[in-house]
């Protein structure tokens, strides 16, 4: 298991390595002088010359990489150029918000595909798998960002029920959750129900099934325990359509996440914002996918040797 | 597949059969609702949002069509060099598909247009640069399992070239598939381009792209509810299509799959 965990540590340090260069070289191919774009082309010289300063641009481009490595190893992303304030900082500041939205979709998903998905593979090419795989079909294919303005058109404009943009209480969170969330829904209750038809084939099910046991306990103590632990691991992995699927969300709703922080650094050009943002959710995602492997590793001992 | 069909020619056809041009502003028209000569109504500028569907199919068309094309020639290519010669070709390709790997969905797009401003061609460019990496390890894993195949050993005995083998011997037998891939991934384009423009990072502003369709719809989305409705409307239904038809195409390509498919 040790060497497992390390040998995965030493795959996550590399491809960190390889996403910070990335995300270094970047700001290096904004065609032009990216002072000139930062700051306009009629700003003072003096400016253009304190902020190429600021950012290290007046050195040799190994200088700029070594001194922002050892930035990023530091936690150091850079300043924002509009706030003044460290990036790492504005960025731990709209990190919860984007927390709870994720949080919330995934409890959406998992509240919708799980019921749909046994439901589905109760009955195997029943009316009911075909209305419930009918709608996860539809639910992989309405865009978020339809399905958003949607939403918020009959429960917040028509029927008055919820309230819409920002964030807020429990209410708030609903439709936001529900956009981010649906696509998710949709994936995980095809495989919950793969999943769940292959361990209905098993022999233990056969016997639960001899022993007398109702199709009720069956199904929901003897086989879905056992088809959840494969999905709960895609559930990790799919952590990253909920990062990216966030930041159109968020756009949609005005949630104050890392989302709309990545859209505004973006759209008033505060380049180390951007860089920051990019660096910081390319690294949750890589964190939170060694950490599901691990998991899986830990669960799965046949993991481990591959 | 009457969808896609009524996509691509609406899209080839735009500007002949548009009953208006799309880019004509009319601002005491704004937001009009669908009548007999504007059947979808009017958008913000007072434009046909007709029209500017039947446009925007051109743009999601062309930017689709081209991305799956580039993606897919550089990822099979970047496939077929990583699973054929292995260890250090297939080490170094292969990290730098982790890398990219480690982007999750459009974060590396949003930041490619970032930085190099919205144009339709950066947009082409930065969905190309996120596209390839899933064809190169489709292709790859492939590659790896039909290499070792007879046949591929006796075209080498008889000393046929590295470059031949993989074009003649290899690349017909693993690209059955990526076209199922490229079909799924003209669908996963289209979506991509249309978030891009949703988040203003697509098409310039004015282009009538159906992402940006869809932005302009919800600042007006309580006066106008039909600005954004059909805009998403047309996406949905055309990646509904055509992943069906990517459904079809691996049934009909993979007859092994059938079976399996019918039992998950």
């Amino acid at each position: 298991m040790l060497v497992f965990i390390v040998r995965r540590l030493m795959m996550l340090v590399s491809v960190l390595l390889g996403v910070v260069t990335l995300v270094f070289f970047l700001i290096h191919m904004i065609p032009g002088d990216p002072v000139d774009i930062m700051l306009g082309e009629n700003a003072l010289a003096a400016d253009k010359e304190a902020m190429r300063q600021d950012l290290g641009l007046d050195q040799p481009l190994h200088l700029q990489y070594l001194s922002y490595l050892s930035g990023v190893v530091r936690g150091d992303l850079g300043t924002s150029l509009l706030s003044r304030q460290p990036v790492l900082k504005e960025i731990w500041s709209r990190f919860p918000a984007s927390v709870e939205l994720m949080a919330g979709a995934m409890f959406v998903a998992l509240s919708l595909s799980i019921p749909l998905g046994i439901l589905a593979a109760m009955k195997p090419r029943s009316l009911m798998d075909a209305l419930a795989m009918l709608v996860s079909f539809l639910g992989a294919a309405i865009p978020s960002f339809w399905l958003g303005p949607l939403l918020i058109l009959l429960f917040a404009i028509h029927l008055n029920w919820l309230p819409v943009n920002e964030r807020g209480g429990l209410e708030h969170l609903i439709l936001p959750a529900i956009t981010l969330g649906t696509a998710l829904a949709a994936i995980l209750s095809r495989m919950i129900r793969s999943s769940l038809l292959e361990v209905l084939g098993e022999d233990y099910i056969r016997t639960a099934r001899a022993k007398g046991l109702r199709e009720r306990t069956v199904v929901l103590k003897h086989a879905l325990r056992n088809a959840l632990l494969p999905v709960m691991t895609i559930v990790g992995l799919q952590i990253g359509i909920l990062l990216s699927g966030a930041i159109i969300t968020e756009f949609i709703f005005d949630w104050p996440g890392l989302g709309t922080l990545l859209l505004q650094s973006i759209h008033t050009r505060n380049y180390p914002l951007v860089q920051g943002c990019i660096l910081f959710i390319a690294t949750v995602y890589v964190v939170v996918n060694l950490l599901t492997d691990i998991a899986y590793g830990w669960a799965d001992p046949r993991v481990r040797l591959k | 597949m009457a969808v896609i069909l009524l996509f691509v020619l609406g899209g080839i056809f735009a500007p002949w059969i548009s009953p208006h041009d799309p880019y004509e502003i009319s601002l005491q028209d704004q937001l009009a609702s669908p009548s007999l000569s504007h059947p979808l109504g009017r958008d913000l500028n007072g434009s046909d949002i007709l029209s500017r569907l039947l446009h925007g199919a051109r743009i999601s068309l062309s930017v689709g069509l081209l991305v799956v094309i580039f993606s897919g020639t550089i990822g099979t290519c970047v496939g077929l060099m990583s699973g054929y010669y292995g260890g250090w070709t297939d080490s170094v390709l292969m990290r730098i598909v982790d890398i990219l790997l480690a982007f999750p969905g459009l974060l590396l797009a949003i930041a490619l247009v970032a930085v190099l401003g919205p144009r339709t061609t950066n947009v082409i460019l930065a969905l190309t640069v996120m596209g390839w990496v899933s064809f190169a390890r489709l292709v790859r894993g492939q590659v790896l399992s039909v290499k070792e195949r007879e046949y591929v050993l006796a075209a080498r005995s008889l000393g046929q070239s590295d470059a031949g083998i993989m074009r003649h011997h290899i690349l017909p037998n693993v690209l059955s598939p990526v076209i199922v891939q490229a079909t799924f991934s003209v669908a996963g384009v289209i979506v991509a381009e249309a978030s891009l423009s949703f988040l203003g990072l697509g098409a310039p502003p004015g282009t009538p792209s159906w992402g940006s369709m869809l932005s302009d719809g919800k600042q007006v989305l309580m006066e106008a509810p039909h600005v954004s409705f059909f805009p998403g409307l047309a996406i949905m239904l055309v990646v509904l299509s055509i992943n069906l038809l990517g459904d079809e195409l691996r049934d009909l390509l993979d007859p092994r799959d059938v079976q399996k498919k019918h039992l998950i």
